[in-house]
């Protein structure tokens, strides 16, 4: 174990301070409660659509793997794998044509209460100041309007936007669009996070930079996340069980589970341990002929982001 | 650089870049920001000119050929017939009273169509895109709703309500509905997939979604709709005017071409044009209001 230099940046520090109580208590009063709620198992999930056309398509076939309570699962894959597929069917927004989704032991019926989505593309209302946006899950549970906004602001705080709360989104930069976006999704306090490329679109400082913001901030509340990305450093780096899918129809293909020591510390370091490179070429040998075979399916279209690592 | 300065044009705006560099130290943004502003001031200015000059000549050219009976003002009218009408009309009314009572029933009738129109359309738009069920089994009726010339149903409408408002308020608001339906059933359709399944999410019921996700992303469809359902409005109501009534600006057109005087429909152009102006311009300041949230257009940004 070789010691990490553990740089949270400015904002992420100050929320160590700051960040709102509770968690603490319910930790502490329904700890195996609060735990078993937020594991989530993944068994033999067959997904196909039909196409208006009404051609079958099979895009994940008997998918199993299960993400422990407070453990941080990435899942890696070559493009049209089926990877968000999962994590939709995970949040209760899809059903799996067969097998089950269950979260906390209960099979996923609807949209739980307790998960929080954050998309690739952010899903800001541009309508909305940023306050609101940050305000709108806790505003949708019925908290009262003033008391949600009083989170609001704390939780914009926490994630460094101090004083861009009356701002809309198109008044923001890349990266402080995520920041509102990680504020909305764990307003809520989710025992479950789930989270589709969320940092896909952004530049890579601005992602190394949120992903260590991540790290900190999950560390605190110990949510269980599902990671989706085609970014295999990312993975590592971030996460502590990797699962490796198959070109679509997606299956899953290998699981590793990640021994690098927590706390982390920063992303863009980490990437120089010996560990992380063993671990990187170890799954990068399996991933990487599923991107070649989705490669090879797509043929000379060049729009096979699997490949670029 | 020298090399690529060709032809003459290229030497001159080359001067005049220079002139302008002359003018302006370089690295001070004041002195660029001021010589921004002078520029966009000359052409301000420039463009006011242009368009006094085209009124001039529209108006003045017309003047002039009717006066020197190049063309006849028996039947193309003349502007000072056109202000004489307008003055007559003001001060000793028109043959079916004052001409405040003309510009006002059919204002009500314009207005009146308008808000009935737009509300449901809007109404009628959010349901049917938001049950698709509805909108299939519906979606040919208005089609065919849609293909039949409205006008004509102004007949009918004068048949069942009599020369009264009412039957020209129903003829605006059926031409506005079909507006602003399709409109509003297109902008219930768009809302960005990613922004529904957010919310929902987050947790949020039907009518949370509608009032806080669909409403909002429509709007922007529905106020681009206001505009062209304004206009619509007040064909509705003059059109009703010409099948059949007692008052409005539709009859005095009506009057004055029964009675061959074309500075009397012109007058009458001129103060419905002048009223969807006024409209159009509310309607402007509306969708500012509502859609303040939207990033600037190029033209505010734009400019140094």
């Amino acid at each position: 174990m070789t010691p990490i230099s553990q740089t949270p940046t400015g904002a992420a520090r100050e929320a160590a301070g700051a960040l709102p109580a509770p968690h603490a208590a319910t930790r502490a009063a329904g700890a195996n409660e609060a735990q078993e709620r937020s594991r989530i198992e993944i068994v033999g999930v067959t997904k196909r659509f039909v196409s208006p056309t009404g051609t079958a398509m099979t895009a994940l076939r008997d998918v199993s793997f299960s993400v422990e309570p407070g453990q941080f699962c990435a899942v890696v894959g070559p493009t049209g794998c089926g990877k968000s597929t999962t994590l939709t069917m995970v949040a209760g927004l899809e059903r799996p044509s067969a097998g089950v989704v269950r979260v906390g032991g209960q099979a996923v019926d609807g949209i739980a209460d307790h998960m929080s989505f954050m998309f690739q593309s952010d899903a800001l209302l541009p309508w909305k100041s940023v306050l609101q946006n940050v305000a709108l899950g806790p505003r949708f549970r019925g908290v009262p309007k003033s008391e949600a906004l009083a989170k609001a602001r704390e939780w914009i705080r926490v994630v460094g936007l101090s004083g861009f709360e009356d701002h809309h989104p198109h008044q923001l930069s890349g990266g402080m669009r995520k920041r509102a976006t990680l504020a909305a999704s764990l307003i809520s306090e989710p025992s479950i996070l789930l989270m589709d490329e969320p940092f896909g679109a952004l530049d890579v400082q601005t992602k190394a930079i949120m992903s260590n913001e991540l790290l900190t901030l999950w560390e605190r509340t110990r949510p269980s996340v599902l990671f989706i990305t085609h970014d295999l450093e990312e993975a590592v780096a971030l996460a502590d069980r990797v699962v490796v899918m198959t070109a679509g129809p997606g299956t899953v293909k290998a699981v590793y589970d990640i021994d690098l020591p927590r706390p982390r510390g920063a992303v863009q370091e980490i990437r120089f341990e010996p560990r992380f490179l063993e671990l990187h070429q170890q799954i990068w040998e399996s991933l990487r002929e599923e991107v070649e075979r989705a490669y090879a399916r797509t043929g000379r279209t060049t729009e096979t982001r699997g490949g670029r690592q | 650089m020298n090399h690529q300065i060709s032809t003459v044009s290229d030497a001159k705006a080359l001067a005049a870049i220079q002139e302008d560099l002359r003018q302006t130290p370089p690295g001070d943004e004041a002195s660029i920001a001021d010589a921004a502003r002078a520029r966009r001031r000359r052409r301000r200015i420039q463009v006011q000119a242009a368009r006094v000059a085209a009124v001039i000549v529209i108006v003045g050219g017309w003047q002039l050929f009717t006066a020197l009976k190049v063309v006849d003002p028996f039947f193309f009218g003349q502007p000072t017939g056109i202000a004489h009408q307008l003055v007559d009309w003001v001060q000793n009314g028109t043959p079916y009273g004052s001409l405040w009572l003309q510009i006002e029933v059919t204002m009500k009738e314009a207005l009146g169509g308008f808000v009935y129109g737009t509300l449901a359309g809007i109404v009628l738009g959010v349901l049917l895109g938001q049950v698709p069920f509805l909108a299939d089994v519906l979606g040919p009726f208005i089609k065919v709703l849609n293909a039949v010339p409205r006008i004509v149903l102004g007949s009918i409408f004068v048949v069942w309500l009599g020369f009264g408002p009412t039957s020209k308020i129903l003829l605006a608001s059926v031409l506005v509905f079909f507006v602003v339906f399709f409109n509003a059933f297109q902008g219930v359709r768009e809302v960005d997939r990613n922004l529904l399944a957010n919310v929902r999410v987050l947790g949020a019921s039907r009518s949370q979604v509608i009032r806080d996700v669909v409403l909002p992303s429509a709007v922007v469809w529905i106020i681009a709709s206001l505009h062209v359902a304004f206009g619509f409005a007040i064909i509705g109501a003059i059109v009703g005017e010409f099948l059949g009534s007692q008052e409005g600006l539709g009859l005095l057109i009506s009057y004055s071409q029964n009675h061959f005087l074309p500075d009397g429909i012109f007058t009458a152009m001129l103060i419905i044009a002048v009223i969807a102006l006024t409209a159009e311009g509310l309607i402007s300041q509306l969708e500012k209001r509502l859609l303040s949230w939207r990033p600037g257009t190029h033209v505010e940004t734009a400019g140094l």
